[in-house]
Parts: C-alpha cells; sequence; structure tokens
C-alpha cells in the first residue's frame, strides 16, 4: 500500500439475509483527506462505515487497512441510560489510558465547561462534541463519523463541520463523514461518495451534485438548489434497492462520475 | 446442680442461636456487597428480566439434582451456568424478541421445575426454601460456598470494572477501542449466574432480582459516578440484609421476604429525600 493510504477496499460486497446490502464498493481513504458519503436512508451507509471500521466482515471483496492504523469512531448517537451517572470527563477516560489530557481535549472541541457535566443530560449538540473527542482521545489516523450533525440546529452543523475541517488540518488525519446531504459538507470535502447499495457515483462535490445519477437519488427539487440540471431518470430502486428496467452503466471502469444516458 | 445444668444449657442454646444468627448475616453481607456493583450492571444493561429468568431457570436444576441426587450446590451452579450459556445464545440468534424470548424461558422452566419436585419423592422438599430463601438454615459448609464465590465474582468484578463499564457505555465503540465486547459480556453474565445461584439460599428464586436492582436503584440517586453507584448499592444491600435478618429475628418474619421488603423501605426513603437543588 502507498505510504499515505489509510485503507483500500476493493469490491465489498455484503448480504444480510439474502438481501445485498452493499455491492461492488471500492474505496480508498488517504491521510489528510475528507472524504464524504452521502445517500438515502437504507443506501448501506452505516453497513459501509462497520465494514470500515472492522466490525463487519464483507462477504465479498477485500479490506486492507495501513499497518498499526488507529480509527477514531464517532457513531451516530449515543444513548446513555439515566440511571448510569457518569461525567463527561469519564466517558472520555473510558476509552484510553488514564493519562489522558481530558482539558485540552475538550478545549479542542470548544466545550471545556462541560468536564463535570452528567453524560445523560448533554443536550444533542453538546453530546456530538463529547463523541467527537471521543474518538480523537486515541489520537486516530483515520476518523469515522457517522453522521455527525445529527440533531444539531443548522447553525450548529456549520460550525461542527468547521470543527472537523480544523480537526483535519490539526492532526493531518483523514476522515471519513457520513452524511445525509451535501449542501453543509461541500466546502471542505475532496471526494463525496453517493452510494446506494453501490457507488452511483464519486468525485469531487461540484461534479457529484450535477451527477445525474445524484441527482436521481436526491431528486430535483433538492438538487436544484445547487445546479440548474435537466435529466432523465433511467433507473430507479424498488424497495429493496434492486434496480428496475435498464441497469446502471458501469461504475467502476472510470474515476470519477458517469453518465445515465 | 441441676440449676447450674439450666444454665450451661441456656449459655449453649444462646451461642448456637448467635452463631446461626451471625451465619446468616455472614452468607447476606458478603451477598449483599458483590451483589450492588453487580446489579448496577443490571440496571444500567436493563437485564432485570434476564436476572429473573436465570433465577428462574435454576429451579429446574434444583428439581433435577434431587430427582437425580445430585451435590446441591455444584447443581445450582451449573444449571444456572448452563442456562446463562443457553441464554446468550438465543440472544444472538435474535429468533425472537428477547423479551418473548425471556418469559418463555422464565415460566416454562420454573413450571417444570415445580413438576419435576412434585414427582420426585426421595427426599422431603421444602419448596419455600427454594422459592422464597432459607437463609436462616445456612450451615458452615454453606457459608464458606457462598462466602468462596461471592470472594471470586468480586474479585473478577473488580479486575474487568473499567472493561464491564466501556462495552455497557457503548459496544460498538468498545469494539474499536480493542474490546473483545461479545466475550466481556458473556463473562458478566457468568458473574450473574454464580450469584443467582449462591444467592438462592438467601432470599430464593422468586425474589433475588429484586437483591440484584433495588439496592442498586436506590444508590443512583446519591451517587454521580459509576464507582460510587456501586459502593452504594453495596451499602444498601448490607443494610437491608442486617435489616431483614433484624425483622426475622425479632418478628419471626420470613429472612428472605423480609430482607427484600427492607430494601424497598430504603429505597423509597432515599427517593422521598428531597434533591439539593441540580445534582
Amino acid at each position: 500500500m502507498d505510504r499515505d493510504l489509510l485503507i483500500k477496499a476493493r469490491g465489498i460486497g455484503v448480504n444480510f439475509e439474502g438481501r445485498q446490502i452493499l455491492s461492488h464498493i471500492d474505496l480508498e481513504i488517504f491521510q489528510g483527506q475528507l472524504v464524504t458519503l452521502i445517500g438515502p436512508n437504507g443506501a448501506g451507509k452505516t453497513t459501509l462505515v462497520k465494514v470500515v471500521l472492522g466490525l463487519l466482515t464483507p462477504d465479498e471483496g477485500q479490506m486492507e487497512r495501513a499497518q498499526g492504523l488507529k480509527i477514531g469512531y464517532m457513531p451516530q448517537k449515543l444513548f446513555v441510560e439515566p440511571t448510569l451517572p457518569l461525567t463527561v470527563e469519564r466517558f472520555l477516560k473510558l476509552a484510553s489510558p488514564s493519562a489522558l489530557d481530558v482539558g485540552t481535549l475538550l478545549e479542542e472541541v470548544r466545550i471545556s465547561h462541560l468536564l463535570k457535566q452528567q453524560v445523560s443530560r448533554l443536550s444533542g449538540g453538546e453530546m456530538q462534541r463529547v463523541l467527537l473527542a471521543r474518538a480523537l482521545s486515541r489520537k486516530p489516523h483515520l476518523l469515522v463519523l457517522d453522521e455527525p450533525a445529527q440533531g444539531v440546529d443548522v447553525n450548529g452543523q456549520i460550525e461542527l463541520y468547521e470543527l472537523i475541517n480544523i480537526i483535519r488540518a490539526d492532526h493531518n488525519c483523514g476522515v471519513l463523514m457520513v452524511s445525509h446531504d451535501l449542501h453543509l459538507v461541500m466546502a471542505g470535502t475532496d471526494e463525496v461518495i453517493c452510494l446506494n447499495q453501490h457507488i452511483c457515483c464519486h468525485g469531487k462535490p461540484e461534479h457529484v451534485s450535477t451527477d445525474p445519477a445524484y441527482l436521481a437519488l436526491f431528486g430535483r427539487r433538492e438538487a436544484e438548489t445547487l445546479a440548474v440540471y435537466t435529466h432523465h431518470h433511467n433507473h430507479s430502486h424498488d424497495i429493496k434497492g434492486a434496480i428496475i428496467g435498464e441497469a446502471c452503466c458501469d461504475h467502476h471502469a472510470d474515476k470519477g462520475t458517469h453518465n445515465h444516458g | 446442680m441441676v440449676r447450674l445444668v439450666a444454665i450451661t444449657m441456656q449459655t449453649k442454646e444462646l451461642i448456637t442461636m448467635a452463631d446461626f444468627v451471625l451465619y446468616a448475616l455472614l452468607a447476606g453481607i458478603s451477598i449483599a456487597v458483590v451483589a450492588g456493583p453487580l446489579g448496577c450492571f443490571v440496571v444500567w444493561r436493563r437485564m432485570s428480566y434476564f436476572g429473573d429468568t436465570l433465577a428462574h431457570s435454576s429451579l429446574l436444576g434444583v428439581a433435577l439434582a434431587i430427582l437425580l441426587n445430585l451435590q446441591m450446590q455444584v447443581a445450582i451452579i451449573g444449571s444456572c451456568l448452563a442456562f446463562a450459556a443457553l441464554l446468550l445464545l438465543l440472544e444472538k440468534k435474535q429468533a425472537l424478541a428477547t423479551d418473548t424470548l425471556l418469559g418463555i424461558i422464565a415460566h416454562s422452566t420454573l413450571a417444570f421445575g415445580l413438576m419435576v419436585l412434585s414427582i420426585s419423592d426421595r427426599v422431603q422438599v421444602n419448596l419455600n426454601a427454594f422459592l422464597f430463601g432459607d437463609l436462616l438454615t445456612v450451615t458452615r459448609s454453606d457459608l464458606f460456598w457462598i462466602v468462596s464465590c461471592c470472594l471470586v465474582c468480586g474479585v473478577v468484578l473488580i479486575l474487568f470494572w473499567k472493561r464491564f463499564l466501556a462495552i455497557t457505555v457503548h459496544r460498538e465503540l468498545a469494539m474499536i477501542e480493542g474490546l473483545a465486547a461479545d466475550r466481556l459480556y458473556a463473562l458478566l453474565v457468568f458473574l450473574i449466574a454464580i450469584l443467582i445461584a449462591v444467592a438462592m439460599k438467601i432470599v430464593g428464586v422468586l425474589l433475588i432480582t429484586s437483591l440484584l436492582i433495588i439496592p442498586a436503584a436506590a444508590a443512583r440517586r446519591v451517587s454521580n459516578t459509576p464507582e460510587q453507584m456501586a459502593l452504594g448499592a453495596a451499602i444498601a444491600g448490607c443494610l437491608a440484609v442486617m435489616g431483614g435478618l433484624g425483622l426475622s429475628y425479632f418478628w419471626d418474619t420470613p429472612a428472605g421476604p423480609s430482607i427484600v421488603a427492607t430494601a424497598f423501605v430504603l429505597f423509597i426513603v432515599v427517593y422521598l429525600k428531597p434533591t439539593s437543588g441540580k445534582r
């Protein structure tokens, strides 16, 4: 593997009880690169994240990780039982050796004041930052963020994405981020992967946002806020995600985007 | 002379009396000390029904042990561990919703256990003792058995405390950070199984779970860290054992239910205590 290549996936396929969740997924993440994974609900984003994290062994394909790769993971959400008394400080220390400098860590995600706060009493946005701090506490080479802005209002989302960009620059780590939409994550993203069981399109955000496959997935109205573009669907997905009608063209022959016409 | 003999007899009676109360107290306290912290995990992980099922199914083990004339203590622990393994396996398969599955197992094993007990006429079986406990008949060898099992559970719990806590807060995070979450969970379940097996003597299969969850729930109100809650639960459990034994001694109420009733009163008292501002 290349020196600064963190992970490399080739032809990943995952089946669950006979249902194809993911097929033919290729993915590379380099040091310092921010890759955003977008796709509708049920597209297999979380499944792909689990494969990257090593929590799930794919049924097909290969997954390579750089030697000694440390991954920091920020789960979609964390529910701590109200019956479990746990301060933010203690929560962060669960992750790693006791020598951890919790103060500096919290400063980095701008929530120093929450050190002694009970985890079960955090607001949505505060919780996301605490989770981000936990992911950072292991000094990871790769940050995997599963919908980091979930349950955060729009202003909070913008701040959070800015923060993620600052952290990426400071730590020079790779970032794999799952997101629902492209709008807010556009600016800092190096590569967007549009997923719907297979990789529909990928490339620079400005490319993807005008790609017919992206438009087909997210619908015209949403897409028009990003670009003016007319196109016709040539395929759609049924409820299980299988492609109805004309098959998608070859996704993997060319890098970058592809056309559906 | 006659008077002297009478006095000697009285003293002797007093000593044996003190002995069995002392045995009961030691047995009850060693269980309460471990049940408190272990019960915290039962509360945090919402496993109280799981504990109930384990306890109920262990009655089937008791019944089989009587039928086959096995050594009782070993049989109870063996059956608790076996049912714990079975539950872990079924939970992983996820064939049914967990609570449905637990409900089926809890009550059918209880039913089978009661049936087997009724047909075994080898020994005079005191069913009440198994259902509600029989703390006041704890013998020296029972005590040795209970204390050593509690000691083992306690030591393992202390050694694995941080890891158990990490998998309880977030299983996947813990796994990514290098913990074998499934194996740790299995270990925790086996600890609970052992504790339930030895606690059966104290409170019986129907009341065991309460010894796990009531002290922990009471301690939650007054704690800010997991460790404080564990310690608080251990203390609350000990108080319940002492109070319950006192009730039983002076008013001749059954020991097991008296302990649970004391724990409940303690829980209510802690919850009625006004909170001092924001916790």
